[in-house]
């Protein structure tokens, strides 16, 4: 930057020096805003960790595998939160990555022209209703439809096959870690679809055209000329909608029923990180605080890690369209 | 059966699975939209406009809520799209691919999805716990931060739409390079970076996590950013999960509201978007 500087002719400082300090400001400017984009990552970072210091600096390692999180008695670990946060997200992408990938093929492949659209942008409305109004309508209308009709089956037939059968066992209230990930992947379909859709969008016709002239169906194109040319985009598509799991507050705090208790059965109450930080933050002092906080920072991180590793296949997958066009 | 049959049939069952689950999808969209219409729409009325929120068991409005609402989106965005168009520029105009843009491009788009409630923790200790009190702008400065991602996404893509050729021209007439950016290069970027304003808005508007531990609540009239502040989402929150039928009531129309706000940005900002890039 210095050397550009020095370099430039005289001529130029003499005829326009205030466009020589403008640019200068301007550019300056600029590079400082981009440069608190950092500022911003680092401080959350460095800010959560000082306060959370406290926790992992008494409870050590401990804090990750405890299960008990006793207020009363200022007993902490992140056990049962941070498997609720796995556990639903996982139920999220179990069911979000299907019905998103159905999706997609469905306005890329099957809908009509003037369909396309419409079908687009009504699924991408789902990603702009606000979470807390999921977390409404889940606790309301979503979880005593579920625990009135999709439960019963599920535990009278996925609860007696051996292994997993203890999975779907809980009380009828509708409330449940089953709920949350049924919620959150509804939440999360509109974003891993529209990025399936972009990926799908991008492959070469020439590619699709010579797989049907060698007589594929609709399906095999899918299968084995769109899936593979787009798997890094698609992987990073997932990993964009875990993401957006793992975090989500207001929708998960409504209908996961808020328990910190260790079950098996996913029909059970149960907490995720945000759900916990959402219910408890407001009356938490002390360690407690400093609990949640830790909380908020393994939160963070795992979300980061997963956020990095979305944007490292999608990035790989532009090099690759970029390499293949030239 | 024949190996084509078998094709053909794993085909068509594929295809209507398809079918099957787009239709699921709008179906869930409809499903959330016809209760919100369906709850909300009948306790929508005069005073919900006129009146404070209440306090438990009685009838009131959501006058102090919806303003708190418009303030803080108001000064979040005035925060945030500022920081968020000039890192935008940077990345676009002065960057080019050096190891610190493309880091910050990383870094912008892991904030994108970042957890919001995580950014209402941060606001927290930063600035709420050395305050001693809850405040608006406390608030405001939670949404600002989830504003910038979005503007800086917006604005660098739409600014890198515009020909280089444009920026040659007005250089070649010995434009300084920032009379290139700011009157040659935004003008022609100028909707697609309101597009991107629009969707930052629509996002920080039914925010509720950030909030909850920020600007919290206020059951008064207040237009002092400096105190808790009544907004739309955390009354939302509170209403809904209180025993009380009344404020449960509003906690609906809230909701219709908010998301009626909401959709209408993003159609809109959509809307100007597709113009821009037929164009």
């Amino acid at each position: 930057m210095t050397t550009l500087d020095t370099t430039a002719p005289k001529v130029v400082k003499k005829t326009n020096n205030s466009g020589v300090l403008g640019d200068r400001i301007f550019k300056g400017t600029a590079f400082f805003f981009a440069a608190m984009v950092l500022v911003v990552l680092f401080g959350i970072m460095l800010l959560l960790l000082k306060e959370a210091w406290p926790t992992f600096a008494h409870f050590g390692f401990g804090f990750f595998y405890h299960s008990e999180w006793d207020v009363v008695n200022n007993q902490y670990g992140a056990l049962v939160p941070i498997v609720g946060t796995l556990v639903t997200s996982l139920i999220a992408i179990v069911i979000g990555v299907p019905v998103s990938f159905g999706i997609a093929i469905f306005i890329t492949l099957m809908a009509p022209n003037w369909m396309k659209r419409p079908v687009g942008i009504a699924i991408e409305l789902l990603a702009a209703v606000p979470s807390i109004i999921y977390g409404m309508w889940g606790l309301f209308y979503f979880a005593p439809w579920f625990a009135n009709s999709m439960q019963p089956i599920m535990t009278s037939t996925l609860g007696n096959v051996p292994l997993i059968g203890q999975f779907f066992q809980g009380p009828p209230i509708g409330v449940s870690i089953f709920t949350a990930g049924v919620v959150l992947a509804i939440m999360i379909i509109p974003f891993i679809a529209s990025v399936m859709r972009d990926m799908f969008e991008v492959v070469p016709t020439a590619l699709k055209e010579s797989a049907y002239a060698m007589g594929s169906t609709t399906w095999e194109v899918v299968w084995k000329v769109i899936l593979p040319y787009t798997k890094a985009g698609v992987i990073g598509g997932i990993m964009l909608g875990l993401g957006r799991a793992l975090g989500e507050t207001m929708a998960v705090a409504f209908v996961v029923g808020n328990s910190l208790e260790l079950n098996t059965g996913l029909f059970y109450p149960g907490a995720t990180i945000a759900s916990t930080m959402a219910n408890e933050f407001n009356e938490a002092s002390g360690l407690h605080m400093s609990s949640l906080i830790a909380l908020a920072l393994i939160l963070f991180i795992i979300t980061f890690v997963v956020l990095s590793i979305a944007k490292w296949f999608l990035l790989r997958l532009e090099k690759v369209q970029e390499g293949s066009k030239t | 059966m024949s190996k084509y049959q078998t094709r053909k049939l794993i085909n068509y069952f594929n295809l209507v699975a398809s079918l099957v689950v787009t239709a699921l999808g709008l179906f869930m969209l409809a499903w959330i939209l016809s209760v919100l219409f369906s709850k909300g729409f009948q306790y929508i009325n005069w005073a919900v406009f006129t009146q404070m929120t209440p306090p438990p068991g009685s009838a009131g409005g959501l006058l102090n809520a919806i303003f708190g609402t418009l303030v803080i989106t108001f000064f979040a965005v005035l925060i945030g799209t500022p920081i968020g168009i000039m890192a935008g520029t940077y990345l676009s105009e002065f960057g080019g691919n050096s190891r610190f843009s493309s880091t910050v491009r990383f870094i912008n788009d892991v904030l994108l999805s970042a957890p919001s409630i995580v950014v209402g923790v941060f606001v927290y200790t930063l600035i709420v716990e050395p305050q001693g009190h809850f405040s608006g702008w406390a608030g405001a400065i939670a949404l600002a931060i989830l504003v910038i991602p979005v503007v800086v996404r917006t604005t660098e893509d739409m600014l890198k739409l515009v020909p280089v050729q444009l920026r040659e021209a007005a250089a070649a007439l010995g434009a300084p390079r920032y009379t290139v950016t700011l009157s040659i290069v935004y003008k022609a970027a100028l909707s697609g970076m309101i597009t991107g304003v629009l969707l930052a808005t629509a996002r920080i508007m039914g925010e509720t996590a950030p909030l909850l531990f920020t600007a919290l609540n206020n059951q008064f009239w207040s237009s002092n950013m400096n105190e808790p502040i009544a907004n739309m989402p955390v009354v939302i929150y509170q209403y809904a999960l209180s025993p009380y039928e009344d404020w449960q009531n509003l906690a609906w129309a809230a909701a219709l509201l908010i998301t009626l706000s909401v959709l209408t940005m993003n159609i809109i900002a959509r809307y100007t978007l597709k113009g821009s890039s037929s164009r």
